[in-house]
């Protein structure tokens, strides 16, 4: 999971701040190379030193950038893979709410050593829930917050995302759908990705 | 028709009756046939997969005889309600006529002498559901076909990302390679290590000398006998150099039969020109190969830093080269010396 973290939030870096800011993080971060495999294995610390190295560099919070980076992850055109995976998840997003617990598993069948990290929710009715999720890293919670906050543009739900307190190093998100269809959302194609 | 079915007063005992509408819930595709093979009912997936294909009158599939609009291609012989009857259990392969999707199908009997006939997408789901623009709420909330997709796309992201990565490891091993300062036939240091080094000997304060070793008549071996032949004789070469000179000297194999000798430190002549003679003599000793004996020789020419004021690195390789041919021209299988040109014994 740390290739494919790195290496999205790389390729976050490189196309919304430029390749000179990448560099200057590389270089503020100490890495001993310039660019990340989504496949391979990195130490854990070294996302932690990126996180820190790219805030630092953009100005940020860590809790902004993190924030950004999950909504360019599936908002981002030019790469619809994840979207569209994520998609696959449900009808509708209160359907695409619940299969975030089976996400792991479903992680696990595309890659077997990929662990995403355990998610619960629960639906506390009147669209109100709650997601608790477990951080693999310090702000993971953010990440997700900006993939729900993009998957409901998706699906074109209007939502409220929170970050409540953390319960028993837990995240814990607090989601209220607000309208259900609120705008046209994004199209969705069952088969258009397999050839 | 399983007669259990039935009690003997004619009501259905054991038997569920749905309302349509269930029906379409969970069998989306499913048809209903009429005792005598008229469509009575069809689910909803179905029937838009028909409306789209245009198939039946303006695709409404409903009064229309089956096996006019439907061909079972296998099991054959399937042409009629007594047949489909008797196949009630198998696995059906069936198709729309006028379409090019394909279907699996079930079979069973129901209370009234017709056949409901549940249908499914078989291997070739992915190309129907893009084909017929169907969504994740065709299908009966039980049926895997959306997993099966979701699988499809996640095996071909996942390949595609396999390949980027093979591709950059095959770049790295290919960047690798030009950065190796080895030579893999023998084992020696490479071109690229001897300029590294000679560069450093140079930029250092320390003497040395520089020695290059033709090997004579190996063309004649490596023509008559082969590559293998010559190869086995390089890598005895390489061992003999390994073995005549110190751990601190650099040998290098720097083209297919030229070798360079990097000596630290040694500069004494008498000293230099007796390694190279054993270095001389002991590749002129005849070799087996195969049952055949080969025999090839070497020339020496070399020099040493004390000679050159400013030093640079390419003087000392032109002139050890213009000791080396001196030596060849002079009847091979000798030593030369910069800038005396003499045999040195």
């Amino acid at each position: 999971m740390q290739g494919l973290f790195n290496r999205a939030l790389e390729n976050f870096l490189r196309q919304r701040h430029g390749p000179a800011l990448w560099h200057r993080v590389v270089h503020r971060a100490d890495l001993p190379f310039d660019s990340f495999e989504p496949l391979l294995r990195y130490d854990p610390a070294l996302t932690d030193a990126l996180i820190s190295a790219a805030c630092a560099e953009l100005c940020q919070t860590r809790e902004t950038m993190l924030e950004d980076m999950g909504t360019a992850l599936v908002s981002h055109h030019d790469r619809d893979g994840l979207r569209r995976l994520l998609r696959f998840g449900g009808i509708c997003f209160r359907d695409f709410l619940h299969s975030l617990e089976e996400l792991p598993e479903r992680a696990r069948m595309a890659l077997p050593d990929l662990h995403l990290p355990e998610m619960l929710l629960e639906d506390r009715a009147g669209g109100h829930f709650t997601l608790r999720a477990k951080p693999p890293f310090p702000g993971a919670g953010f990440v997700l917050i900006g993939l729900l906050r993009a998957m409901a543009d998706d699906y074109g739900v209007l939502v409220l995302l929170d970050m409540a307190a953390p319960v028993g190093g837990f995240d814990v998100i607090s989601i209220l759908v607000l309208d259900e269809s609120h705008a046209e959302g994004r199209r969705f194609d069952l088969a258009i990705g397999v050839p | 028709m399983d007669k259990g079915w039935m009690s003997t007063a004619g009501s259905c005992v054991g038997c569920i009756t749905l309302p349509v509408a269930a029906m379409n819930q969970l069998m989306p595709m499913h048809l209903h046939l009429s005792a005598c093979g008229r469509i009575t009912a069809l689910g909803p997936t179905l029937a838009k997969i028909a409306a789209q294909a245009k198939i039946g009158a303006g695709g409404a599939l409903t009064g229309q005889d089956f096996f006019q609009l439907f061909d079972v291609r296998r099991p054959a012989g399937v042409t009629a309600m007594a047949d489909l009857s008797a196949r009630q259990g198998e696995r059906l392969h069936l198709g729309l006529r006028g379409g090019d999707v394909a279907f699996r199908g079930l079979a069973m009997a129901d209370v009234s002498g017709g056949i409901v006939l549940n249908l499914s997408f078989g291997i070739g789901v992915a190309e129907a559901v893009r084909a017929h623009a169907l969504t994740n709420a065709d299908f009966a909330a039980t049926d895997l076909t959306v997993e099966l997709l979701y699988l499809a796309e996640v095996k071909r992201t996942v390949l595609g990302e396999l390949q980027r990565l093979n591709q950059r490891l095959q770049g790295a091993k290919i960047q690798a390679e030009e950065q190796a300062l080895t030579d893999t036939l023998t084992g020696l240091r490479n071109r690229r290590a001897l300029d590294l080094r000679l560069a450093q000997a140079v930029a250092g304060a320390a003497p040395f000398a520089l020695l290059r070793l033709d090997l004579d008549r190996f063309k004649a071996v490596n023509d008559t006998l082969g590559h293998a032949a010559g190869d086995h004789i390089l890598r005895m070469v390489a061992q003999i150099l390994l073995a005549e000179t110190r751990s601190g000297d650099l040998v290098a194999r720097v083209g297919g039969d030229e070798f360079v000798i990097l000596l630290p430190d040694l500069i004494r002549m008498p000293r230099l020109i007796a390694v190279a003679n054993r270095i001389v003599a002991a590749i002129a000793r005849p070799v087996e190969f195969e049952g055949h004996i080969c025999q090839i020789g070497a020339s020496v020419g070399l020099t040493v830093s004390t000679l050159y004021a400013p030093l640079t690195g390419d003087a000392m390789l032109q002139d050890a080269d213009t000791a080396l041919y001196a030596a060849k021209r002079d009847g091979r299988g000798r030593v030369m010396a910069f800038p005396d040109l003499v045999q040195e014994r």
